[in-house]
């Protein structure tokens, strides 16, 4: 009898508990939501500021209307922008198609064999990689200049090797090698063993195994590599400024010194930058999942 | 010999990849520091041994160490910024909300623009003038009331790298949210919920079972944020060019070799980088190659 009401008197307060435990939970829920929101804010108004100057006409520069939207729209530093950076835009697409296709071609013939054709010292050669996949680019800059140029005196063709779209494909496919073999390894890891046994009793080669078991499964792989090499070619400054001339400023370079000029408006200037960053942006909103998965790989599995 | 035959194909496909890493990577690292380690102090003459006077001799440029203090504060600054921040919206988001995927799409898209265009805006946000010329973010203090605010940003004498850190951190803490989030979401939720079973309150629960298990991850995003940071060069550019009040090394680099035309003394900076950079990345590398073998 008495273990009855012992228990009945734990139950009541223990509701009660349980409705606080509930009217708590969804305050906390409301007050993440409303922190979350304040972040989305924050993280937006660059965005705010270039979209809204790049609309403005010269006659609204004033400091006054800084915040301010347009009073007239005006499309002129769009125009204007797209006059200066094309011939940029266009050294970009050069640059970082060819660039981003051979990284994953061989990326992925890298990661097929360390992974699943394994030769004695893989993992040496594996690791020895993985730190060159860190190392400050300054390191190797001054060195690579040099060969670059050599390369044009040695072959005759100036302005292809260094000052050229090609050294500095070169540069981009070579260093890009540790990551795209990381990706492609450790998605190739995941290739039951038994697959690849079975190609090679039934005779096949090691190409003919890549080409008829591996290869058609790759791609998400080569979706995530590719699109990580074409977002680090499109957006990446330091080895174009140390390897390129005029004539073959990638976007990054022309921008900076479309912006870097005192006598350039801020309108232009900010049209000129969101034109630059339209490629990748696409990318992003398209295919954001591949390039979270590339981002993750980057943090060598965490 | 049909062992060999078993593997040397693979070899024979991957030969390239290792020649060029060899020498693109390895031997153009020694390369440097040969380099920095003559008296190559133009562009015309065969350089001397010298061993290590370039190392040495920097030390006593003021514009050497007034850049490693720069890059000392950004640093500290930048890390610590991107990591608490990237950790809080990772913490909001970690229980699963409506709208997850927009809230992650929005804190990560930063990662998808390059430093020299973000730097166009932020050099117009982090604008020094005050009163009457302010623009950007001064401005705005001022429309709020908050004159008190208004500062030099990038070019207080003081602080002003803490200030150029600002658009390093909106720019990389959607990454670490990531990885951070990845982190959280790595947690059994049996383990919590035994936990919670035994009585412990919801702190006690994070403090003594989440954050622990947190650990690999928070040391991966220390890492990658600090070669990061080390080596940055884009944004500081983007934002105020080659002005000495922001000087970084792998700009005074840059300034070495074009303005200067100093080879050896651009090797010995890029030297320092590298090394500044091996001391974080190389113990790293070990220690999660050997965590990786022994799973």
């Amino acid at each position: 009898m008495t273990a009855v009401a012992d228990v009945r008197e734990e139950r009541a307060p223990s509701r009660d508990r349980g409705e606080r435990a509930v009217r708590r939970a969804r305050w906390a829920r409301g007050v993440r939501l409303t922190l979350l929101a304040v972040f989305v804010v924050v993280f937006l108004i660059p965005v705010y500021v270039l979209l809204v100057t790049s609309f403005k006409p010269l006659t609204e520069a004033d400091p006054s209307r800084a915040w301010a939207l347009p009073e007239v729209w005006t499309f002129r530093p769009w125009q204007v922008a797209w006059e200066k950076l094309a011939p940029g835009i266009w050294n970009s697409v050069l640059l970082a198609v060819p660039g981003s296709l051979i990284s994953a071609i061989l990326g992925s013939m890298n990661g097929y064999v360390l992974s699943k054709w394994r030769f004695p010292g893989a993992d040496v050669v594996f690791t020895l990689f993985l730190f060159g996949m860190f190392i400050p680019y300054q390191g190797v800059m001054i060195p690579l200049v040099q060969l670059l140029s050599k390369l044009n005196e040695v072959t005759g063709l100036n302005g292809v090797f260094y000052g050229g779209i090609p050294g500095l494909v070169l540069a981009h496919v070579v260093y890009g090698i540790p990551i795209c073999t990381l990706i492609f390894r450790n998605y190739y890891v995941t290739i039951p063993e038994e697959v690849i046994e079975a190609a090679r009793v039934d005779g096949a080669g090691m190409l003919r195994t890549y080409r008829s078991v591996v290869l058609p499964v790759s791609g998400p792989a080569f979706a995530v590599v590719i699109i990580w090499q074409f977002t680090a070619l499109w957006n990446d400054f330091l080895f174009a400024v140390f390897l390129t001339g005029p004539r073959s400023w990638p976007t990054t370079v022309m921008l900076n010194n479309i912006a870097g000029a005192q006598t350039v408006p801020y309108s232009q200037q900010m049209a000129a930058a969101l034109l630059a960053s339209i490629p990748t942006m696409v990318v992003y909103v398209l295919l954001g999942r591949f390039f979270m998965r590339g981002l993750m790989a980057g943090a060598l599995k965490g | 010999m049909t062992r060999m035959r078993r593997w040397l194909p693979g070899l024979l496909l991957v030969a390239p990849s290792i020649a060029a890493v060899a020498v693109f990577v390895y031997g153009m690292l020694g390369w440097n520091f040969r380099l920095a380690m003559t008296d190559q102090h133009d562009e015309v003459t065969e350089g001397k041994f010298v061993g290590l006077e370039n190392f040495t001799g920097i030390w006593d440029q003021q514009r050497w160490s007034l850049s490693v203090n720069h890059a000392i504060v950004f640093t500290v600054v930048f890390v610590g910024g991107a990591l608490l921040l990237g950790w809080l919206l990772a913490f909001l988001m970690e229980k699963g909300l409506r709208g997850e995927g927009t809230f992650r799409a929005i804190y990560l898209f930063p990662m998808a623009i390059s430093f020299v265009a973000t730097g166009v805006v932020w050099r117009w946000l982090m604008n020094s003038g005050t009163g009457e010329r302010a623009v950007g973010l001064n401005r705005l203090f001022d429309f709020f009331g908050l004159e008190f605010l208004q500062w030099q940003w990038f070019r207080d004498q003081d602080w002003g790298m803490a200030a150029m850190a600002i658009p390093a951190i909106w720019q990389m803490s959607g990454y670490v949210m990531a990885l951070f989030l990845a982190g959280f979401r790595g947690v059994p939720e049996e383990l919590r919920e035994a936990a919670r079973v035994d009585g412990c309150t919801e702190w006690k629960v994070y403090r003594h079972i989440v954050l622990p298990m947190l650990r690999p991850v928070t040391l991966s995003a220390l890492i990658i944020l600090g070669h990061i940071s080390l080596k940055a060069f884009d944004l500081i550019v983007a934002v105020s060019g080659k002005q000495i009040i922001t000087d970084v090394p792998a700009v005074f680099m840059w300034v070495a070799v074009f303005d200067s035309h100093d080879p050896a003394k651009g090797a010995t900076i890029a030297a320092y980088i590298v090394i500044a950079v091996s001391v974080f990345v190389i113990p790293y590398l070990v220690w999660s190659l050997r965590k990786e073998r022994r799973s």
